[in-house]
């Protein structure tokens, strides 16, 4: 081995300084031609290995297309033309990006489920060439490699992979709704087993190099390079392709192997598996987890179980036909419509729309190492931003400062970080209760007591220590930012940036603009956000904002719906089962009643009585009996016990007994409940975009599935409108305003819709 | 580049006799061509070495096998007093490197300079800077001498890998250091019920980083990669290194070395692990660290070995006073430290332009280079590096290379690759070799420099003593 790598060193040296003449002219001339007409896919010959270059220069990263895939296979006619060509490498040359999917507009483009059962059908026929091809091929992997992009790789006879960050594998289909419909149902457990496929495919996990290893998904993996004579990328691509060359070179003489050598774990496993009635259980266990977690809302993931059964019990001939028809009726759904508009939503959700502000956040300031304050310093100083954590008292930065080392040290744990980072990370943690350092600090960010009062205070004791650039951002939840800002020297530098809990996991951050904020004050505030890796909505200034806002009537409905005396579990099951992934009951325990009741008092002054519904006393009395959720133990449930099923709080239920209202039978059956709580939701969040508070539907949708989980199925509130119908969620609601009055008069913008059916939110 | 360096390599061979013959004759031309005279500086002590003395070194595992680490260092000690004849209570301190510790002897520069029969009344202490911790060892006898503290100080170092502490596993120890302080007979009893067997797996020490837990051979491989380093390149480089270190033992060049009576065994007086192989038996073996594909090997890797070495270090004036000829002037040095995870051994790289410009030197002035073989791909890399303008420009800031050195002056009496590496033995071996080479070849000036894990290095400018 070694030998023959120093011999290909030589040769491949030889070859770049003499040029060829004789055959190889007559080669090189073709591939240059090639040069000439390809767009997406190129070729050039080095020795007997046909290294296939794939670049789409309309993009940032390289997608299936039907340009692409043409072209692809004009190249392999022509390579597998050649007689003089022993084995080819497919490698891409744009920086980072192997192949990240196929074409979601060529999806979108399609009319009915059989233009994309065409699609899916003329995919598996490709890949079927490449899997037939006469000549080994090698796929070498540096960047992402999804969907369609890892299908078009397993069906090469081998793949070596760098060990960059960038490197992914994984089948994300069923996150957008979708199967992989290019054979990765029916190649996948021939190569992985039936176990690791279908979590493969049904969770679209990310799988990191070396783990694709172990699995068998790729054969070998390659070093990420330091800075040699060139950049690092372009040293590393170089050194995948020299690597993988020599592979191609080594399986064309058969002195590598295709065979897998099998563990004994391996054919023990493949023994058992190939029992049908344990694939049986097998598919009907995965089946119910699957039912358990989807509640039957997503179809994907149970066609995708449908395809991999039918080409395991009937053969992949059966197994292709049945993946491309389910493929065409899932691309067709409604549910995979909502979840690619929620991808391409988090994808505008991830840019600067403001510019590039004039500095850079070095040093971060917060105010309060709560477990608001100490999650944000968390999510900061992984990303290497200096943060001083500063609280009151020395007993709460001790708390904020172990909460964000346990936070890093799970990761190491779980080994997605190493402690050397973790102890670096930490290192860039200032825990203090005084201002020293502040006079440094690019952006202060408070997360003190939701107390206008409070504020005011904190904010001109910070004005008085901070230099003149320095911004101020509330972490307020419902506090309006004028008034926050109306204590302050300099209204242009305050803003609002509005976290959710738990920090670490939430991906969304809200930004809050007065009309009196400056343009770089936000593009700095936004730009902080996106290295703290958020999701980011930009909204106007007004009690609640848009996500409180939205959540406000849906609590108030939900306590009266409670009121009504449907229990808090029965009430968590209708949620849930109508996709949102928290019962409210239960979201109110981990968000706190305090907390509720706090909001929905305030949000009550603001806006009278359409944010009205359950009686606001009902809050303050489970309060009062100290059922502030799960920070006390004591909520709607109890949370002492480590118990599977959550007991509910008999303290509660006698409170909810004081509180009794008779239900309305004609607007109190299940689904009455669900459009009831959704509708004042939807209405809420249309009624943001009429004012302005929203800047456009795509921010709306991201805000309510992300920050407050609002079911993805739908899509977000705009969405929903659009596929449900504003005419039949305008009827819904005049059927409850005439029980219950304003609380359902539709908005303005929404009884346009209704009048007008043509007029969606999203085109 | 690869046939080149053996073309070079072969003529050297032939040519050995005349090509010195050559240097010596032109060594006058040579001394008015350089950029200064000399590097002495005004109102600042010129230090000396006086005399340098190493034990032989041996593969781990050999004949040093049964030995503890200070008696390596005690052999070296020894050898220096023994050679130089230096009166013991004249010794006003000693500094010795080690990389991985004997825990009975932390501070294994007392021990041995007890041992050797040194003055009770002289202070020693232990330095470690991984493969560069006699480096650290000499420049601080350097700095204690500058700053008036010293008039002569033995440094040296010691690496003893034929026993290293492995420990019992972390719940292991835990449970054994609470058994200490269990008072009753039932405590204890709970105590050793609670042993599993996962506590009794060994925790052993790797040639590992800690900050990115990158073996060094794995990110030799990386570092070859990344400047284009072939297989054959390496294979070449570390035939050269053999080829070169025999010829040097055959000839009786390494005069650094001191015989050391091992005891129940015979007198060892040489290296062991000098095998000048075959590029064709070294194309044979497969990549040590990066499997399958990659290009560092066990051949053209340096190896674990036994072994320790000592200086003499003094001001000039007491030196001459006592009636010493001094070997060489050791001028400037620096250290410098950069990435450990992409950069780990591009020490020499970093330290070389930066000590010429303190020493106001050009590359053309230096007549002997001794670097650090670490692996044979490092070398390589090394030397890429430094001719290398894309490398000055965006990884060191700087204008522009610095150049590489010119084979037929580089590490021309074998390196560590051949001679092994006793990682805080090599840096004094280096500094006595070129005092030793100047001698040989008449040169003024020499230049050492060395990479260590951790992503360090230092390199030092050594002026011949006139003759």
């Amino acid at each position: 081995m070694a030998s023959v790598r120093a011999a290909g060193t030589l040769i491949r040296s030889a070859a770049s300084r003499y040029p060829h003449f004789s055959v190889n002219g007559r080669r090189n001339f073709s591939a240059s031609s090639a040069l000439l007409a390809r767009t997406y896919v190129n070729y050039e010959l080095k020795d007997d290995v046909a290294v296939i270059k794939i670049n789409d220069p309309s993009g940032r990263v390289n997608t299936l297309t039907k340009m692409m895939e043409s072209e692809m296979m004009e190249v392999l006619y022509e390579v597998w033309g050649n007689g003089a060509v022993k084995s080819a490498v497919v490698i891409s040359t744009k920086p980072g990006s192997f192949i990240a999917g196929a074409d979601l507009n060529m999806i979108k483009a399609c009319k009915s489920a059989e233009e994309v059962s065409g699609l899916s059908r003329d995919g598996q026929k490709m890949f079927e060439k490449i899997e037939n091809s006469p000549i080994p091929i090698v796929a070498a992997i540096n960047g992402p490699c999804l969907g369609g992009g890892l299908e078009f790789a397993i069906a090469c006879q081998y793949r070596v992979a760098t060990k960059s960050k960038k490197t992914v594998l994984a089948c994300p289909e069923v996150l957008l709704g979708l199967l992989p419909g290019a054979g990765g149902t029916q190649r996948l457990p021939k190569m992985l087993g039936l176990p690791a496929a279908l979590d493969m495919v049904l969770t679209g996990r990310s799988i990191r190099p070396d783990k694709a290893k172990k699995m068998g998904l790729i054969h070998h993996v390659v070093d990420q390079l330091g800075p040699g004579l060139n950049d690092p990328e372009a040293s590393t691509m170089k050194y995948l392709e020299e690597v993988a060359v020599g592979v191609a070179k080594d399986l064309a003489k058969k002195k590598i192997s295709l065979e897998k050598k099998k563990g004994l774990m391996q054919k023990l496993q493949d023994s058992v598996l190939g029992l049908s009635f344990v694939r049986k259980q097998i598919y009907n266990t995965v089946q119910k987890k699957v039912m358990k977690q989807t509640k039957g809302l997503y179809p994907a993931p149970l066609k995708i179980i449908e395809c991999v059964q039918t080409g395991i019990e009937k053969g992949s001939a059966e197994g292709y036909k049945v993946e491309s028809e389910h493929f065409g009726k899932l691309a067709m759904s409604s549910e995979s419509n909502a979840l690619i508009g929620l991808y391409q939503g988090q994808v505008a959700c991830k840019k600067n729309n403001f510019g590039k502000p004039e500095k850079d956040v070095k040093k971060l300031a917060i105010l309060g190492a709560g477990l608001m304050g100490a999650g944000i310093a968390q999510v900061s100083v992984d990303k290497g931003i200096s943060t001083i954590l500063k609280d009151t008292v020395t007993e709460g930065v001790v708390r904020g400062y172990n909460q964000v080392y346990k936070g890093m040290n799970d990761k190491v744990k779980k080994k997605s970080m190493t402690s050397f980072e973790r102890d670096t990370n930490m290192s860039f943690l200032s825990g203090q209760i005084d201002y020293s350092g502040f006079q440094n600090a690019d952006i202060v960010i408070e997360a003190v007591f939701e107390d206008l009062s409070i504020k005011h205070k904190v904010l001109k004791e910070v004005e008085a220590v901070i230099s003149p650039h320095c911004i101020f951002a509330s972490n307020t939840s419902a506090l309006p930012i004028k008034d926050i800002a109306a204590a302050s020297k300099r209204p242009d530098k305050v803003i609002g940036m509005h976290y959710f809990s738990p920090v670490d996991k939430m991906q969304l951050l809200e930004i809050i603009t007065t009309d009196k904020t400056s343009k770089d004050t936000t593009a700095t505030a936004v730009a902080l956000g996106l290295k703290q890796g958020k999701l980011i909505i930009v909204v106007g200034d007004g009690p609640g904002f848009y996500t409180t806002r939205c959540l406000g009537p849906t609590l108030s409905e939900a306590v009266r719906v409670l009121q009504e005396g449907v229990t808090p579990k029965k009430l968590d099951s209708l949620t849930t089962s109508f996709g949102f992934p928290v019962g409210l009951t239960a979201l109110i325990d981990e968000v706190g009643v305090d907390v509720a009741a706090h909001v929905a008092e305030d949000l009550g002054k603001a806006f009278g009585p359409r944010f009205g519904g359950g009686n606001p006393e009902l809050l303050k009395t489970m309060v009062q009996k100290g059922f502030k959720g799960r920070k006390t133990g004591k909520g709607w449930y109890i949370y002492a016990s480590k118990k599977k099923e959550k007991q509910l709080n008999s303290g509660a239920e006698e409170v909810l007994k004081a509180f009794k209202l008779t239900a309305p039978p004609a607007v109190s059956g299940d689904e009455d409940v669900q459009y009831r709580l959704t509708s004042r939701f939807v209405n809420e969040a249309v009624l943001c975009l009429q004012e302005g508070i929203l800047a456009d539907p795509i921010q709306g949708d991201i805000g309510a599935v992300f920050g407050l989980g609002f079911p993805p199925c739908l899509g977000g509130p705009f969405r929903f409108v659009d596929s449900f119908g504003a005419d039949k969620l305008v009827q819904k609601m005049k059927r409850y305003e005439d029980v219950y009055g304003i609380q359902f008069t539709p908005c303005q913008l929404l009884l346009d819709y209704a009048k007008d059916p043509s007029k969606k939110f999203h085109k | 580049m690869a046939t080149m360096l053996l073309k070079s390599f072969r003529s050297n061979l032939v040519n050995f006799r005349a090509y010195q013959f050559a240097l010596i004759t032109t060594c006058l031309v040579l001394l008015t061509a350089k950029s200064k005279k000399t590097l002495a500086k005004p109102g600042v002590k010129n230090v000396v070495l006086v005399e340098g003395v190493r034990t032989p070194f041996l593969q781990s595992g050999t004949t040093y096998a049964d030995l503890m680490p200070h008696d390596l260092a005690r052999a070296a000690l020894q050898g220096l007093l023994h050679r130089t004849g230096f009166p013991k209570e004249a010794v006003d301190y000693i500094v010795y490197g080690t990389v991985i510790q004997e825990v009975k002897t932390s501070n294994v520069a007392r021990e041995a300079a007890l041992g050797a029969g040194f003055s009770d009344r002289t202070p020693a202490h232990t330095v470690t800077m991984a493969c560069i911790s006699s480096n650290q060892a000499m420049t601080t006898a350097v700095g204690l001498i500058a700053a008036g503290q010293c008039d002569a100080v033995v440094a040296g170092g010691v690496e003893f890998m034929s026993d290293v502490p492995i420990r019992h596993s972390r719940k292991m120890r835990k449970t054994m250091l609470s058994l200490n302080k269990a008072k009753t007979l039932g405590a204890r009893l709970s105590l050793l019920g609670s042993i599993r067997l996962a506590h009794l797996s060994p925790e052993l020490p790797a040639v590992a980083e800690f900050s990115t837990a990158e073996t060094m051979g794995h990110s030799a491989d990386r570092l070859a990669a990344a400047f284009g380093v072939s297989r054959q390149e390496q294979d070449e480089f570390a035939l050269r290194s053999h080829t070169l270190a025999k010829k040097a033992q055959d000839e009786g060049l390494l005069s650094d070395i001191v015989g050391f009576k091992v005891p129940g065994k015979d007198i060892v007086s040489k290296d062991n692990g000098i095998r000048p192989s075959t590029m064709e038996q070294m194309a044979k073996l497969k990549p040590a660290f990066v499997k399958p594909h990659g290009t560092v090997t066990a051949a053209n890797s340096s190896y674990l070995t036994d072994g320790a070495s000592a200086v003499l270090i003094m001001s000039e004036e007491k030196a001459l006073a006592m009636g010493y000829k001094p070997k060489a002037y050791l001028r400037d040095f620096v250290y410098v430290s950069q990435d450990p995870k992409d950069q780990l051994l591009l020490g020499p790289t970093y330290a070389t332009p930066k000590v010429l410009e303190r020493s106001g030197l050009t590359l053309a002035d230096i007549d002997v280079f001794e670097f650090h073989e670490a692996f044979a791909g490092q070398i390589l890399a090394n030397l890429k590096a430094m001719e290398s303008d894309w490398f000055a420009q965006n990884c060191m800031g700087r204008k522009a290379k610095v150049g590489a050195p010119p084979l037929d002056k580089f590490n021309m009496w074998g390196g560590s690759l051949s001679l092994g590496h006793p990682f805080a033995a090599t840096g004094c071996r280096l500094v006595t070799t070129v005092a030793h080479r100047l001698k040989k070849e008449g040169g003024q000036y020499g230049l050492v420099a060395a990479c260590a894990a951790g992503g360090q290095g230092h390199a030092m400018v050594i002026e011949a003593y006139p003759q």
